[in-house]
Formats: C-alpha cells, sequence, structure tokens
C-alpha cells in the first residue's frame, strides 16, 4: 500500500488521533499521532491483514529544541510496504505509551531513547538505562545538555 | 657431625661476613634480578581485554601470521593468571569502574600497555564527547603507549617488546621503588 492510503486507513478508523501525513521529503512518509492514540494505532497496524507491519525497524527520539518526538520505522515483511509513525510530545513532561507488547523489540530502543532524551514509556516492563551508567545525571542528546565536569573523580 | 656452635649456624647469617664481602654485598641479588626479569619479560600473559576496533588487530597480532606466541605473550581470559593488561579500544566511563576492577585484580607485578588512540588519549572522541575517558591513565598507571587508529600488529609487537626493555631494567626482584 501506498502511504496516502495507510493513511486513509488510519484517519477512517482512528479519525482525530491521526493528525495529518508528512509524505513530501520524508522517505518513509509519516503519519503523525496524538502520543495518547500511539498503542492502538500500532496494534492496528501490526494485526490489520492488508497493513501487517510486523517489524519494528527503528525507534528513536528527536529533539526540535521546542517540542519532542518519537518517531516510529516500520516495515512488512508480508505486504513489502513501509511506513513511519511520529508523535510529538511537549518539552516538560515527554510521555506517551509504550509499545513493546506489540513489537517485544521495542522494549531496547525504548530504553534508549529514555536514555538520551529523558522521553517516559508509560507501562512498559522493563524502562532503565541501556547506555549510560545507572546513576548518570541528565539526557545527554537533549540540546540543552550541560556536561558534567567530572564523573566519579575522572574528567569528562 | 661435631656439636660445636660454631658449626650449627647457617654461613652468612653469624656476626662475621664471607672473607671479601661486606654485609650489603649484592652480588648474588643483581644475577637474581636478571634471572626474575628474564623469567618475567618472556612470560607476558596478557589479558584478554579488548573494548573496540584495536581488538581486531590484538587478535590478528595474536593468530599465526603475527605470531605473538613467539615472545611468550599469550592470552588468558582471567585477570588472576594475567600480568599485562593490554587495554585495546575506546574506554568510556560506565566501563572504567570495570577497567579499574580487573585491574586490581590482577596478581604483582603487573603491567599496562594502552593501544590505540582511544586508550592514550580518547582519541577521535577526544572533544564534545561526554562518554568516553579521554585516556586510561586517568584510572590505572600506563608502562607503554601504541599510537594508531588502529595499530597496525607490528605496532603492538613493538610495543611488547619496549615492555619487555623495561622489565629487563627492574631492580631487587621488581619492586616498586
Amino acid at each position: 500500500m501506498e502511504a496516502q492510503a495507510i493513511f486513509d486507513t488510519l484517519k477512517g478508523k482512528f479519525g482525530d488521533a491521526v493528525v495529518e501525513l508528512q509524505g513530501e521529503g520524508f522517505s518513509p512518509a509519516f503519519v503523525v499521532v496524538a502520543p495518547a492514540a500511539v498503542k492502538e494505532v500500532s496494534r492496528f497496524l501490526k494485526e490489520d491483514p492488508n497493513l501487517s507491519f510486523d517489524v519494528l525497524m527503528c525507534l528513536s527520539g528527536v529533539d526540535y529544541k521546542e517540542k519532542f518526538a518519537v518517531a516510529y520505522h516500520l516495515h512488512s515483511l508480508k505486504q513489502h510496504h513501509v511506513i513511519g509513525l511520529k508523535a510529538m510530545l511537549p518539552r516538560e513532561t515527554p510521555s506517551l505509551p509504550t509499545v513493546d507488547d506489540v513489537w517485544p523489540g521495542a522494549n531496547f530502543h525504548e530504553r534508549e531513547a529514555f536514555d538520551l532524551f529523558g522521553i517516559v514509556f508509560e507501562g512498559s516492563k522493563d524502562l532503565r538505562r541501556i547506555l549510560l551508567p545507572e546513576d548518570w545525571e541528565g539526557h545527554p542528546l537533549r540540546k540543552d545538555y550541560k556536561y558534567p565536569d567530572f564523573y566519579h573523580g575522572i574528567k569528562v | 657431625m661435631s656439636s660445636d656452635p660454631a658449626h650449627s649456624q647457617p654461613p652468612g647469617h653469624g656476626s662475621a661476613s664471607p672473607p671479601g664481602l661486606g654485609p650489603e654485598a649484592h652480588v648474588m641479588v643483581g644475577n637474581a634480578d636478571l634471572f626474575v626479569n628474564w623469567a618475567r619479560k618472556s612470560s607476558l600473559w596478557y589479558l584478554l581485554f579488548a573494548t573496540a576496533c584495536c581488538g581486531i588487530e590484538l587478535m590478528q597480532a595474536g593468530a599465526s601470521r603475527y605470531d605473538m606466541d613467539r615472545f611468550g605473550a599469550v592470552f588468558r581470559a582471567t585477570p588472576r593468571q594475567s600480568d599485562l593488561m593490554l587495554v585495546a579500544g575506546t574506554i568510556t566511563h560506565k566501563m572504567a569502574e570495570r577497567v579499574k576492577r580487573l585491574y586490581d585484580q590482577m596478581p604483582e607485578p603487573k603491567y599496562v600497555i594502552a593501544m590505540g588512540s582511544c586508550a592514550n588519549t580518547g582519541g577521535p572522541f577526544y572533544k564534545d564527547s561526554y562518554c568516553v575517558v579521554k585516556g586510561v591513565d586517568l584510572i590505572i598507571p600506563v608502562d607503554v603507549y601504541i599510537p594508531g587508529c588502529p595499530p597496525r600488529p607490528e605496532a603492538l609487537i613493538d610495543g611488547i617488546m619496549k615492555l619487555q626493555k623495561i622489565i629487563m631494567q627492574r631492580k631487587n626482584y621488581g619492586a616498586k621503588a
């Protein structure tokens, strides 16, 4: 299916929770959805036989300075099509439902986004830092991150 | 055997010194140093510790083409049997504690070779990196630095031979001065 057809299907199913289609200049095209609807949209994308997006290729955090975003890259091995999913989050409280019960592999990606951006995935089965030490302060890939001078007595 | 108390003491432990040598003679110790240092430099068992692409060159140096075994340097999978730590690769702050712990578990005398730019100075991650330690000598003492990104096996073998020269200059059984 083409991106426009996938967008129309989602729009017909979820209505206002599906905001817009970022088609031109995006590869793959991104469907922007409301953060609260991410889990329902994900489950529909995976389980609908015409869509059947069975692979979550990548889950990334994005810092747009005034807001955060989480981008999902989806691929279907059965239908041979791709789509992107994007949720915009407010900078003060960046949180949205987890999708690790839809695609179990999402867990490590979500932990990375939590570690480096501080995005909270509600209902996650295991949301801990994955790359940095447990006692690290701050989230380094945020644009307003300030480097510490020392970590455990070692100069950073 | 005579019961004479003068013969019951081992030679050299009495109040009298052997003829021609003062009480602080170092002749035997000097030869023992030579022997002990030779033995140590010829069996540098190194800890298998590779954290980045330098590890690939380290494996290659240990394999048959470059054959580091001919210098007595073979890898060990545990720090308790190693006396050389080859830090081959990038050390992050999370890894730094593990490096220190592994180093502390090695028996004395122990030596450290920092292999490659990352272990020397942080290398390509020196500027604007929050997570990479800027040189492994901030954590543990380093004997030999090998530059390169990554160094070729020849450079690694040269570093091993430099360390062997350092070991041969040790005095008093390698005790720290």
